[in-house]
């Protein structure tokens, strides 16, 4: 019974917290929200790192959707909200993170490594069909 | 030459395996701020205690603490006793009531005292976000020159204390 009772309350507390996670929001156009969606589900929550700010109930999280909500409908650019978070919360805040020197290897990185990969074995193939010529 | 390449393979792995191990047992929750190096951002708050106007240009010319707090904050409480004692020990704290209410923040201030030199009330959280600041308490280091030079997410205590104050140049 207990057990139940338990299970009750933590279900209860569950759909609170996914009920916490989105405010109620009027938009100017359908544009704008479209915009808001895209935007909150590409910044991270800087308190609770795994999540983004539409999934996250923290105090910030509700802060900085609000914030979000509030320059979009003021007319600022996507690039101008991103700016304006990244110079509060660094670059931290991008799931996306922004092309520089400092992500140059995480960007490119995989794609240098499928290169060597790539000659490596072309190298290895070229000197097989070498070595097998010379023996036939 | 070709035995060479053999070890290719090794020497990834022990450099890997260095570079793995200096980055265990950090704090993963560390996040560096953004405001390290600047100023203080512009702000123009209210005082709790008598009600004045205060901007940046208010702030102390000596090295002090910017510290976020807020009666709704659980480990605020456990702070408090610890600004108190710097307090005494004549370090200037700034307190900003983050996303309070003033009633309760009087109160707080009237039964556990006062370490703050000002507090400023930022009741929207507004401040809050120019500093960067994710929750309370979070403290900032400002040298005189007005650049923060240091944050401290959580609690600041005794232990953590020696490592703060070495900021406070």
């Amino acid at each position: 019974m207990r057990c139940i009772k338990g299970i009750f309350l933590l279900c209860g507390m569950w759909l609170s917290l996914s009920a916490v996670a989105q405010e109620e929001m009027t938009f100017r156009t359908e544009l704008n929200k479209t915009r808001y969606q895209s935007l909150v589900e590409e910044l991270r929550c800087p308190k609770c790192q795994n999540q983004n700010l539409a999934d996250s109930g923290s105090g910030i999280a509700v802060d900085l959707r609000e914030q979000v909500y509030q320059m979009i409908e003021q007319g600022k650019t996507d690039q101008e909200i991103v700016d304006y978070m990244v110079a509060r919360y660094g670059e931290f805040v991008l799931y996306r993170p922004q092309h520089s020197t400092a992500t140059f290897l995480l960007w490119y990185g995989p794609f240098i490594l499928l290169g060597i990969g790539l000659l490596a074995f072309i190298f290895v193939v070229m000197t097989n069909r070498k070595r097998q010529g010379r023996a036939l | 030459m070709r035995k060479l390449l053999f070890f290719i393979p090794l020497a990834v792995f022990l450099i890997l395996g260095v570079v793995l191990y200096l980055q265990l047992g950090k704090d993963t929750q560390y996040m560096p701020s953004v405001l390290v190096g600047k100023k203080v951002p512009a702000f123009t708050l209210v005082s709790l205690q008598d009600d004045q106007v205060y901007t940046h240009q208010d702030l102390p010319t000596a090295p002090y603490l910017i510290n976020f707090w807020g009666t709704w904050c659980p480990a605020c409480h456990v702070e408090h006793p610890f600004l108190m004692a710097l307090a005494d020990s004549g370090v200037t704290i700034i307190g900003i009531d983050y996303k309070d209410k003033k009633d309760l923040a009087e109160q707080w201030l009237e039964q556990k005292g006062n370490p703050y030199q000002i507090v400023l009330m930022d009741e929207m959280g507004r401040f809050g976000m120019d500093m960067g600041v994710t929750g309370a308490p979070e403290t900032f280091v400002v040298d005189g020159s007005g650049v923060v030079v240091y944050r401290h997410q959580g609690v600041v205590n005794a232990e953590n204390w020696p490592d703060i104050k070495g900021y406070m140049k």
